[in-house]
């Protein structure tokens, strides 16, 4: 069984029932438990998601993360509070594996003020500052230079904690991934690179974007460490995350991780993902669902006790995501009066712009210049 | 009549001051926010042991160190958005792009994540950068490095833009970027790094941003510009004073985001009569917006339409005399001061 050596979970043990065997009760086993709980609180979130975007609650892009459960939880375990977190825009799953509060997610999903980034960012712009989840980006790659330069920051201030940059398979071809590799590994920096791949990037298969569609291997390139590993087994992703992770922590050294997963549901809501590939191979791949899979895992481990256990955490996920509905539905619409807070933050930026008005558009004034384009 | 004053702020700050060049300036802003706030680095090519392509820099990898004085391979891209990710976290990183034409190489880390950082994510994480470039034209650098790109960038709500025309303000611009909490670009200019002016001792001087400057005063006609295009509209301010006996009135914007129209309009209703000129190309351009934005601020002051000079609208050639036919030179700008006067 992976350990879960010196990463500590930023969540907290719910209240549990009494076991009957002594492996059951060790902190590792309840953990296990609450990694498991997390990949179904996951999938669950995703499908009311997509109910949700089906009723137009929801609207712009939204890529679901069902399926990639494990490599979300997984690599999220790995991480100390103060580790810095950045992904693409596949990151409902990445939000809550690092400990956000599912109704901050949906109703950020939903547009409302009390959303992750208070309705400004969507479902691709998740953050959470207090978690150092530092940003789903919407530009394939472009969160990695930043999270180098998390890294950077982190190195130059001698802070003994490292970052967890995600990206998709699709994100290695872009310039972006060369210079963040190589600035990472000129400058020692503790960063690790987990690149899901789900084996399509939208449509494109990963041979055929890929002149070397084994992405470890190009860490080489750099003369970084690169390894594989199975992305439906949550122990294997949580076991090389926590090594790379402690090395990137303790030696400064960066590090490809690459975790070879599948997305059940298409590219985005918009996509029904049978285009470029067929029902059979959808099937196929559920075969190897990575949440029956643990369930059973823990089952056979006796880290779970019987079937009602499972589904006692079922329902304890679905009440989790109605309730995340629910705080979603009751917030409120972001005030249009704020519509040009957080543009700038410092404090003379009202100042700076004051001298602006005169001759300027219609509406600018009103709605731009005059309300405030600080962070107050 | 006022020539190329020193400006009002250089007085107001009342204390003592120096002669030096726009680069000294800027280097010594430079080094006194590296010693002011330790959050603050630099990075990019060649600023280190090379001392900088323009020679910014020189002597501050000596004093200051390879940790706080960064050397960056050629990689824009990589050590922009490397800045950007930094500055979420509380540093204040320095970049320096050789001039403005390699920027474009790092153009989604500027205007895709930089810009975006703050208001995207709610306000929960801030993105304190500032990214120092030359821009400008002459000495036969060609098409591919004679742009002036500043005002794509002052297009992008989220980023603040200056571009200092005075030593003083080289260095006041730069430090007040240095200090804000926003991402900066500080457009500096290759023809004017060696051009001397005083310079304000004070380690607390800086010029605020947001705040043009009424570089000469007049009342026949306002010639609106920045960088290096201040220059030549006084050296034009002057030939029209000799030579037809007009008082014109210069603004130097010194910002373009925020952009200070109120002292373009006063001075406009003041002279009813505005040229705008620019270094770049005009169509889209710095002069278009300030153009667009006096016509609805001073239209029932306007004696004239507003003209505009800029770059002539082709790739930079190499001849010395095609390119010297291309920029916007001091006889373009008189003809076209000529024009809104009724007097060509």
């Amino acid at each position: 069984m992976a350990q879960t050596k010196g990463s500590a979970n930023a969540r907290s043990s719910n209240g549990r029932r009494k076991r009957t065997k002594k492996e059951e009760d060790s902190p590792e086993v309840a953990k296990l438990r609450e990694h498991y709980e997390m990949m179904v609180l996951i999938r669950l979130f995703e499908e009311e998601t997509e109910r949700q975007y089906k009723k137009a609650q929801i609207g712009g892009y939204c890529h679901l993360s069902s399926g990639q459960e494990a490599t979300n939880v997984g690599a999220c375990a790995a991480l100390l509070k103060e580790d810095v977190l950045f992904t693409g825009y596949r990151g409902h799953g990445f939000a809550l594996a690092k400990g956000i509060d599912p109704g901050k997610v949906m109703a950020e999903l939903f547009g409302r003020v009390d959303g992750a980034a208070h309705g400004r960012g969507g479902s691709m712009h998740i953050c959470d500052a207090e978690y150092n989840y530092l940003g789903g980006w919407g530009i394939v790659a472009g969160q990695l230079p930043l999270a180098t330069g998390a890294a950077f920051a982190l190195s130059q201030e001698d802070q003994p904690y490292a970052v967890l940059c995600e990206l998709g398979e699709g994100a290695v071809n872009m310039g972006a991934w060369h210079e963040s590799l190589n600035l990472a590994g000129i400058w020692d920096l503790p960063v690790v690179f987990l690149v899901l791949n789900n084996i399509y990037g939208m449509g494109t298969t990963v041979d055929k974007a890929s002149a070397e569609p084994e992405i470890y291997k190009r860490a080489a390139a750099f003369r970084m460490h690169g390894e594989r590993v199975n992305g439906q087994d949550l122990e294997e992703v949580l076991e090389a995350s926590d090594r790379l992770m402690t090395r990137a922590r303790e030696e400064r050294k960066p590090a490809v991780l690459e975790c070879m997963t599948y997305r059940f549901r298409g590219h985005s809501v918009a996509d029904a993902g049978t285009a470029y590939r067929t029902k059979e191979e959808i099937a196929e791949q559920q075969e190897n669902d990575p949440i029956p899979a643990f369930g059973k895992a823990l089952l056979e481990r006796g880290a779970i006790s019987s079937q009602d256990e499972l589904d006692e955490i079922r329902s304890r996920a679905e009440k989790k995501v109605d309730e995340a509905v629910e705080f979603a539905e009751q917030s409120a619409d972001p005030d249009v009066d704020t519509l040009a807070q957080h543009v700038y933050g410092d404090p003379d930026t009202a100042d700076q712009f004051a001298r602006m008005g005169p001759g300027s558009p219609y509406g600018e004034r009103e709605l731009v210049l005059s309300s405030g384009l600080g962070s107050s | 009549m006022a020539t190329l004053t020193t400006p009002p702020e250089v007085e107001q700050a009342g204390s003592s001051t120096t002669t030096m060049t726009y680069r000294e300036a800027l280097r010594l802003a430079l080094r006194e926010e590296l010693e002011h706030d330790e959050k603050v680095f630099l990075v990019g090519e060649e600023i280190g042991v090379f001392e900088g392509s323009y020679k910014v820099t020189a002597g501050l990898f000596k004093e200051f160190g390879p940790k706080r004085v960064r050397e960056a391979p050629i990689s824009e891209e990589g050590f922009v958005g490397l800045s950007v990710g930094a500055a979420m976290m509380g540093l204040r990183p320095v970049v320096e792009i050789m001039t403005l034409n390699f920027i474009l190489v790092a153009m989604d880390q500027v205007v895709n994540h930089a810009a975006k950082v703050r208001y995207m994510l709610g306000g929960e994480v801030g993105c304190p950068l500032v990214i120092r470039t030359p821009n400008g034209a002459g000495n036969q650098l060609t098409a591919q490095h004679s742009q002036s790109f500043e005002q794509w960038f002052a297009h992008v709500p989220g980023l603040k833009v200056v571009a200092p025309a005075t030593p003083a303000d080289a260095k006041g611009l730069l430090k007040a970027a240095i200090r804000d909490d926003d991402p900066v670009i500080v457009v500096e200019n290759l023809p004017i790094y060696k051009e001397k002016g005083e310079v304000p001792d004070d380690p607390e001087f800086v010029t605020p941003i947001g705040r043009a400057r009424v570089a000469r005063e007049g009342t026949d006609l306002t010639i609106v510009a920045h960088s290096f295009a201040v220059k030549r509209s006084l050296e034009v301010a002057e030939q029209l004073e000799s030579e037809l006996d007009v008082s014109a009135e210069v603004v130097d914007l010194r910002s373009l985001r925020p952009l200070d129209m109120q002292t373009v309009a006063d001075s406009v209703s003041k002279t009813n009569r505005a040229l705008c000129v620019e270094e770049g190309w005009s169509s889209y351009g710095t002069t278009a917006e300030v153009a667009a934005r006096i016509q609805d601020a001073c239209f029932d002051d306007l004696d004239a339409p507003v003209g505009r000079v800029g770059m002539a609208e082709v790739p930079m050639p190499y001849a010395k005399n095609l390119e010297n036919a291309t920029l916007p030179h001091s006889e373009k700008i008189l003809g076209a001061a000529k024009h809104v006067l009724g007097v060509a």
